[in-house]
């Protein structure tokens, strides 16, 4: 699949976004009242920025932006428009819990409740991000068990990573924080690489012969067109098997670097949870766009793929 | 309308026999044709005289060499592909706004250019490649079933048809209801076995492809092979025109005209 | 849920046009009926026509691209005049006037001193009624149309045989055909007629047979696809008569009464008579007639005289039927299927079966329809007994040196089985069957040119002796391109290919005006491009081009254009009149004639003008007499619609056949209609006749037909004709060639007259093959026709050129192996004559000794308002920079033109080459000519 920017920003940053914002929920849970103003503020801002961002990255891709609206209409049957509507709900309530938890409104009774709305709300918005791709037969390295928890545990990571930082900066930072960091970390290494080996080791289980019914002797004689198409262009990317390998190893190499990073704030310094940040969402940058490019559509069989 | 019909009145669909395809086009040009200025319109182009050009197209002829078990040489086919009008196709359900359609009525899957939102969505869902997104308009195109020729009061009843179906020189494209068992559809999908394509995907197309005949160039029983003979073969021939001269098919009567000015000059 | 209700609403009524008017496709040389609709004068859908004779409604990849050809930005958009060098793209806008007066300067100067200076050559137009007869007018032999380099072995070994052609001139019996053999056709000019009538067998279950290298297309869904050798044909259709002689499988009767199998040929070696027809003081030829033991003149009636013997004429000469030399010729060791078998590259046991289906259904199979007949003796017939056996072949056969022969062996063999012409068989079209040969003779001797006088006749014809070709004293040739030469004798259509090249060479001469009309001459209609542009750029020594002015009609910004001094931009074809004749190549049915129009549809928004007006108004400024009026006044003031309705050729045969006589009564012949146009209009573009059912079958010997035809003005008297098995004509150029008659051959073309000229067909290695060396050059390069695409008209059009923007080169995978070469790799193809460079593909579907790609997808940089990197120049390819015009030395150091050595037809698929993989990986075709300057654009 065509590893598009716009929707590698999309996710990931939405993803980031969602985390922060889910765990700024879970920080309410357990501590009420956020003990800054400007703490609470600022890392509700972030967590809405990077989701707004994400969420306007991928409107923006679309042929009509202008009617983006009419995504949330098929609730009942799309993915797509149900993560629609998961983002749009999860803004009120993300903006009402902002508004108790940083005690710009008090009423502290709901900061609990809407702490817990909140990170639902956004668990549930990543989980209809992955369902988008899960749900798709067509491209079986999506089709996976892994592909949600992935997206999920991968929001999880880069939103704890975000939060430390962002901790150190209004001299909130707890160890606790790296520790959530690590493990989710952690998990998301866990889950990648069994993820990759799964998929590496996955039996290609449609063919050409399948495609086109013409059986197993079958291979691609004449294209129907000499220049690419959109089905080409869009689903027809193909990476190659050495630098997806190398780009792996790459994000093992950063998500360890962000565990380091994240150890040594612990131990060292906070302020080298910034380290952290930015190594987990490059990681999750590069294993977006891997996800993508990796990603063969059933289609590429009619333009002479023998098995996918 | 994203969800899908519980049934549809009718199945319409296509039926394509790669036994009789040569692979001209005629089909993939006619349906560009029709399409590009009738309720699909545009069909656009891009970079049309540059080094790629691109353009959205609703029918691709692709052409395959099939090594056949059993036989030692392969087989070029020739393999038109479109939208197959699946009867639970997940291009519908993924889609957002409900652009996306199947008609309770027929079984066409549609787009709707009004509110579609272009995000393209609904082609990572469809496995055939049926879907091509017209970058000049912003919406998903794909094949209509010609769904605004074939109810059209515009044409005489014999061209309410797909214009590549009309367009089709050798005939290799039909078009009915494939939910009518005793059409000529279907039936020409049970006597010669037509098959869906990636069935393990579950999306059931409507339009079928029949498979290519096996070859008849092994020899044929009752058709005794003309040997190799000892002898001179000449004076056999001279033996046979022989009794050729005596047993020429009479001829039923004289015509009295006279014919021989017919013989000079 | 109800889902109904909330679908949205579909608008099936669409009418996106206000009108539609039907005309004639010109995406290609078929001719197929369309439906133009048209909103506000814009055109919006191009359908096929179901009411037209041609296509029944169907259209093709190409004809459903015809907007994307009419609005092409490659349209010339106004008359040009060369201002730079050739070739250096400068041109300047001028008037039409200015245009007109030009030419009508350079071709006056011509006309009143030479007219031979003038070569005026059409490519693939239809319009070659006018076209020839204006040449004549003007008075030059240098006149043909795009036959040459195409089909004229078809069209000749067809018309020298059995009066009608594979060609455009005849056609399967789809109906009811149940085997059908098709030799080398990747498309053909019949292009929508094939695949209808494919489509109908395979749904009958009538088997198809394709012989061809090459899998593709329409041998992919043949039921048996035979990879033959290229060039090796006639040694597998001689294998075919072969067995079917030694099994006696062959219908007698047929052979008998209808065709010159009986007569007698004088064997008389030496003499001056030997090998011809032995003939009665009036001309008429001798059959033996053994109940009286004595010559009857053929086809008396009651007599039925034996197929094979010898005899002795009363006057002592020795007589022999020409059945017993065809007969002694195929069952001669040489082809029998086991020793033609590796050199065809098929299995023995496979011609043997061949040649068993054959008989089996031409003879077990055999059908009777209903319908009583005539035959030209007035023996009836209560049946139509037919032979459902059905062959053609076009290129594959036609484009190699031995074509020609070898076209003449298949029709030997349609015939020894009995199945022209009757149901099942393949079927003439009418104005044909002619008599063999037609009956025209091509003008242009010596004493028939002359300044400001008209040609006493056309200048293509067919020749029956040596005596009516067109060279002088010495044997050298009067045309331009040599047709009718000693090198060429029966060139038919002419020699487009060698004009070129001859002229920068002066030989035979120099000509002043090179007049051209669509045709790509520059590019992929040149053999030998890089000498081909030399030639049109080559300069004498007082620095004046050797060919002095060149005269060129197109519609686009082609190739050619760029090498002319002087362009009369056409129109596009929805934007002109038109007419498809029966003098020309007609779109006749087998069940009747048809013709038609082309009429305007929309009109030119550019200062363009339609070419055939063009050459009327010209003819006319040159004071040509078929185009003035005795006053002085144009002859046609309207034009071509006006020449089409109002030319006659002979009292009440015009260039229409329809519609003619008071009120549009009359069908074939009658007086001048004005309204002609307008009923052809009313009828949808065309007009179809049905032939009576008594008639329509076995034509050539029918009594009804042959009245029929006669009235119609088809043939000038009902004569029976008689298939040609043994040529006569072929014989006397053999006499000649030993030196009996009073035009002889110099002596050092005497051999190759004498070998080739046989009266029967025979097969013998194509002739590039035998010249150059097997192991320098051990594979054959040919081309194919991409069903999607016409020539270079196809790949500028924006549809068709995303199907197929660039080319490959295929190669069987084993050979592939063997060179080294993998899928996609880059490689040089090498002749005798030059190199390219091009990437390969791999196929297993074709013969291992050959490789292919799709014709003229290759564009020269600069053309056609493509992109400078468009694939098509970046990429795309054409085998025509290794194809040479001229054949490697013979002794004595002459090089022949690269052609079939009895009509001409030029040898393209004769080429030999090898491939290499390259050093150089870069993904560029090579060779780059240099990048044309771009024409400005129309709009
Ligand atoms: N290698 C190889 N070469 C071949 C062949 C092959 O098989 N292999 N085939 C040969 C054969 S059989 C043929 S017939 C030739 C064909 O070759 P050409 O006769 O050169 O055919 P086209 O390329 O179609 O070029 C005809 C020209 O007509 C112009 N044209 C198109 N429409 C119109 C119109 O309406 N009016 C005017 N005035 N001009 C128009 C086009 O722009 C083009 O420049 O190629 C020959 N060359
Ligand atoms: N779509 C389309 N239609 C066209 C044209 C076009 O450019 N495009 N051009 C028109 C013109 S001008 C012409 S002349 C006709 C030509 O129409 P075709 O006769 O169909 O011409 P080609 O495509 O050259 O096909 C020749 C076939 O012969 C095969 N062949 C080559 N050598 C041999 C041989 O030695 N023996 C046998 N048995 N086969 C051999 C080739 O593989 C090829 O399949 O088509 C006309 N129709
Ligand atoms: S072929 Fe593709 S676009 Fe058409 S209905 Fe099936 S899934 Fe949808
Ligand atoms: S591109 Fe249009 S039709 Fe496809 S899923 Fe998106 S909104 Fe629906
Ligand atoms: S049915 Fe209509 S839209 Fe579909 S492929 Fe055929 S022509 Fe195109
Ligand atoms: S028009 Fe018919 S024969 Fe031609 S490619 Fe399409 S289906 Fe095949
Ligand atoms: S076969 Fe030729 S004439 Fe007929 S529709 Fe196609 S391009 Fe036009
Ligand atoms: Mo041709």
């Amino acid at each position: 699949m065509n590893p598009a920017y716009s929707v590698i920003l999309f996710t990931t940053s939405s993803g980031a976004g969602y985390g922060l914002l889910a765990l700024l929920g879970l920080v309410g849970v357990q501590h009420g009242q956020a003990s800054s103003l400007a703490f609470a503020l600022v890392a509700l801002f972030i967590a809405l920025a990077l989701i707004t961002v994400g969420l306007l990255s991928s409107t923006f891709h679309l042929g009509h932006p202008e009617r983006a609206w009419r995504a949330f209409s098929q609730w009942r049957s799309s993915w797509l428009s149900r993560e629609g509507v998961a983002a749009v709900v999860t803004y009120p309530v993300a903006l009402a819990f902002g508004l108790v938890w940083s005690g710009l409104v008090d009423w502290p009774s709901l900061i609990g409740p809407l702490g817990w709305a909140t990170a639902i709300m956004s668990g549930v918005t990543v989980f209809c991000t992955g369902k988008i791709y899960s749900s798709l037969k067509t491209i079986p390295q999506w089709h996976h068990g892994l592909t949600v928890p992935v997206y999920l545990v991968f929001g999880l990571a880069t939103g704890a990573a975000l939060l430390a930082p962002i901790a150190t900066l209004f001299g909130r930072f707890q160890w606790f924080q790296i520790v959530l960091a690590v493990v989710a970390l952690v998990a998301v290494l866990i889950l990648k690489f069994a993820y990759w080996h799964s998929i590496d080791n996955a039996p290609r289980k449609h063919s050409m012969a399948a495609a086109t019914g013409l059986g197993p002797g079958v291979r691609q004689w004449e294209v129907p067109h000499t220049n690419i198409n959109f089905i080409q262009k869009e689903m027809g990317y193909a990476v190659a098997r050495r630098h997806a390998q190398k780009l792996r190893r790459l994000v093992f190499l950063l998500l360890a670097m962000a565990i380091v990073f994240a150890v040594l704030a612990a131990l060292l310094s906070p302020w080298l949870s910034f380290g952290l940040a930015v190594a987990a969402l490059a990681a999750a940058v590069i294993e977006r766009w891997l996800f993508f490019a990796e990603a063969v559509h059933v289609v590429n069989l009619y333009y002479g793929l023998a098995n996918a | 309308m994203t969800s899908l019909p519980a049934t549809t009145g009718k199945k319409l669909g296509l039926v394509i026999d790669l036994d009789i395809c040569v692979g001209c086009q005629a089909c993939a040009t006619s349906c560009k044709e029709w399409n590009g200025q009738g309720v699909s319109a545009p069909l656009s182009d891009d970079n049309a005289r540059g080094p790629q050009p691109m353009g959205t197209w609703l029918n691709r002829i692709h052409g395959y060499e099939v090594q056949e078990e059993g036989r030692d040489d392969s087989r070029i086919v020739h393999f038109p592909r479109s939208c197959l009008h699946c009867e639970t196709p997940a291009c519908v359900t993924v889609c957002p706004t409900g652009a996306s359609y199947k008609r309770a009525e027929d079984g066409i899957v549609l787009v709707n250019p009004e509110t579609c939102i272009g995000c393209k969505l609904c082609s990572w869902a469809c496995p055939y490649g049926a879907r091509e997104y017209d970058y000049a308009s912003g919406v998903m195109k794909k094949c209509t079933l010609c769904v605004d020729r074939i109810y059209n009061e515009n044409f005489v009843p014999e061209d309410r048809v797909p214009a590549c179906v009309k367009a089709c020189p050798t005939g290799a494209r039909s078009f009915g209801d494939l939910g009518d068992p005793n059409s000529d559809v279907s039936t020409l999908v049970a006597e010669r076995g037509g098959y869906d394509l990636f069935p393990e995907m579950g999306y059931k197309p409507t339009n079928k492809y029949l498979p290519p005949r096996p070859r008849r160039d092994k020899a044929i029983a009752g058709i005794e092979p003309l040997p190799a003979q000892d002898g001179s073969a000449l004076d056999r021939l001279f033996a046979w025109a022989d009794k050729l001269m005596t047993s020429s098919r009479a001829t039923a009567s004289v015509n009295p005209a006279d014919v021989s000015d017919r013989l000079e000059g | 849920m109800n889902e109904s209700m909330s679908q949205p609403v579909v608008n099936t009524q669409i009418k996106t046009w206000d009108e539609i008017k039907t005309t004639t496709c010109y995406m290609c040389a078929c001719r197929c009926g369309i439906k133009v609709y048209l909103k506000d004068g814009t055109v919006k859908y191009i359908e096929g026509n179901r009411d037209y004779p041609v296509n029944k409604g169907v259209i093709c990849g190409k004809g459903a691209s015809g907007i994307m050809q009419h609005y092409s930005p490659a349209r010339l958009s106004a008359p040009l005049i060369r201002v730079g060098e050739r070739g250096k793209g400068e041109f300047k806008e001028i008037s039409w006037e200015e245009a007109l007066r030009t030419a009508t300067m350079w071709l006056s100067q011509v006309r009143s001193s030479d007219p031979r200076k003038l070569a005026f050559f059409t490519g693939r137009d239809q319009s070659q009624g006018l076209t020839g007869w204006w040449a004549s007018q003007f008075g030059t032999p240098n006149y043909a149309a795009h036959g040459g380099f195409c089909s004229v072995n078809m069209a000749a070994a067809g018309l020298y045989t059995y009066g009608g052609s594979f060609w455009e001139f005849g056609e399967p019996d789809w109906k009811h055909t149940k085997y059908f053999l098709l030799f080398g056709v990747a498309e053909d000019h019949a292009s929508n007629p094939i695949k209808m009538g494919l489509g109908k067998l395979k749904k009958r279950g009538a088997k198809i047979v394709s012989v061809n290298p090459v899998k593709t297309g329409y041998s992919a869904i043949a039921d048996e696809w035979i990879g033959i050798r290229p060039g090796t044909d006639g040694l597998l259709v001689g294998a075919l008569i072969h067995v079917l002689l030694a099994a006696q499988k062959i219908d007698g009767e047929y052979l008998t009464r209808f065709t010159n199998a009986p007569w007698l040929i004088i064997e008389n070696p030496g003499g001056a008579d030997d090998g011809l027809v032995a003939r009665n003081t009036a001309g008429t030829p001798l059959v033996y007639d053994p109940q009286t033991q004595s010559t009857k003149v053929a086809g008396t009636y009651g007599i039925n005289p034996p197929l094979l013997g010898r005899f002795l004429l009363a006057d002592g000469r020795k007589v022999v039927t020409s059945f017993t030399l065809i007969a002694e010729r195929f069952l001669s060791k040489g082809y029998a299927p086991e020793a033609v078998s590796e050199r065809c590259g098929v299995p023995a046991d496979t011609i043997r079966r061949i040649a068993a289906e054959l008989a089996h259904t031409a003879f077990e199979q055999a059908i009777e329809i209903d319908i009583p007949w005539t035959d030209y003796l007035g023996r009836q017939y209560e049946t139509t007994r037919g032979r459902p056996v059905a062959m053609h072949a076009m290129r594959g056969i036609s484009a190699h040196s031995n074509g020609f022969q070898t076209c003449r062996s298949i029709h030997l063999l349609q015939i020894i089985l009995g199945t022209i012409d009757c149901p099942g068989g393949t079927r003439y079209k009418p104005p044909f069957p002619k008599p063999i040969p037609p009956g025209v003779k091509p003008a242009g001797k010596a004493h028939q040119v002359k300044p400001n006088t008209p040609l006493p006749g056309p200048p293509l014809g067919f020749v029956t002796s040596p005596d009516d070709l067109l060279v002088d004293a010495e044997g050298k040739a009067l045309r331009i391109d040599k047709a009718y030469s000693w090198e060429a004798p029966l060139a038919a259509h002419g020699m487009m290919h060698m004009v070129i090249n001859n002229a920068a060479k002066g030989d035979p001469y120099p000509i002043d005006v090179l007049f051209m009309y669509m045709a790509n001459m520059s590019w992929n209609s040149a053999m030998n491009v890089p000498d081909t542009i030399a030639a049109l750029t080559a300069k004498r020594d007082d620095g004046e081009y050797v060919i002095p002015h060149i005269i060129y009609s197109d519609a686009y910004a082609s190739e050619m254009v760029h090498y002319a001094d002087l362009i009369f931009p056409d129109t596009t074809y929805l934007e002109r009149w038109d007419c498809i004749s029966l003098l020309d190549r007609p779109i006749s049915e087998p069940e009747g004639p048809a013709d038609s129009i082309r009429q305007p549809v929309v009109q030119p928004d550019r200062n363009v003008r339609p070419f055939q007006d063009v050459l009327i108004d010209l003819g006319y400024r040159l004071g040509l007499p078929g185009l003035t009026k005795a006053d002085g006044t144009p002859r046609y003031p309207g034009g071509y619609p006006d020449y089409i309705v109002n030319h006659e050729r002979a009292p009440g045969l015009g260039p229409l056949a329809g519609f003619r006589g008071p009120g549009g009564k009359a069908s074939g012949r009658g007086p001048v209609n004005p309204d002609q146009l307008q009923q052809y209009i009313d009828n949808g573009c065309h007009w179809f006749q049905e032939i009576p059912d008594r008639a329509k079958y076995y034509r050539h010997v029918n009594w009804d037909y042959l009245d029929w035809a006669t009235f119609m003005g088809f043939l000038a008297r009902p004569e029976p004709i008689i298939h040609q098995l043994y040529s006569e004509p072929l014989q006397k150029f053999r006499l000649a060639a030993r030196g009996h008659g009073t035009v002889l051959p110099p002596p050092e073309h005497r051999r190759r007259v004498e070998t080739y000229f046989d009266p029967m067909p025979f097969w013998y290695p194509p002739f590039e093959e035998e010249q150059v060396s097997g192991t320098e050059f051990p594979m054959h390069a040919i081309t194919q026709r991409p069903m999607a695409m016409y020539h270079s008209w196809g790949s500028q059009n924006t549809w068709l050129r995303q199907i197929l923007g660039r080319n490959w080169l295929y190669i069987h995978g084993n050979r592939a192996k063997a060179l080294g070469v993998a899928d996609g790799d880059w490689v040089n193809v090498i002749s005798h004559h030059g190199t390219i460079k091009c990437q390969a593909k791999l196929m297993e579907g074709q013969d291992d000794s050959t490789v292919w790609t799709w014709n003229a997808i290759g564009k020269r940089s600069g053309t056609w308002a493509l992109d400078a990197n468009a694939p098509e120049s970046k990429k795309g390819f054409l085998l025509n920079h290794l194809i040479s015009d001229l054949l490697p030395e013979r002794e004595g150091g002459y090089r022949y033109s690269n052609s079939d050595p009895i009509t001409g037809q030029a040898a393209w698929y004769d080429l030999r080459v090898r491939v290499e993989r390259c050093a150089d990986q870069s993904a560029v075709s090579e060779p780059k000519f240099e990048r044309l300057k771009p024409l400005r654009r129309a709009l």
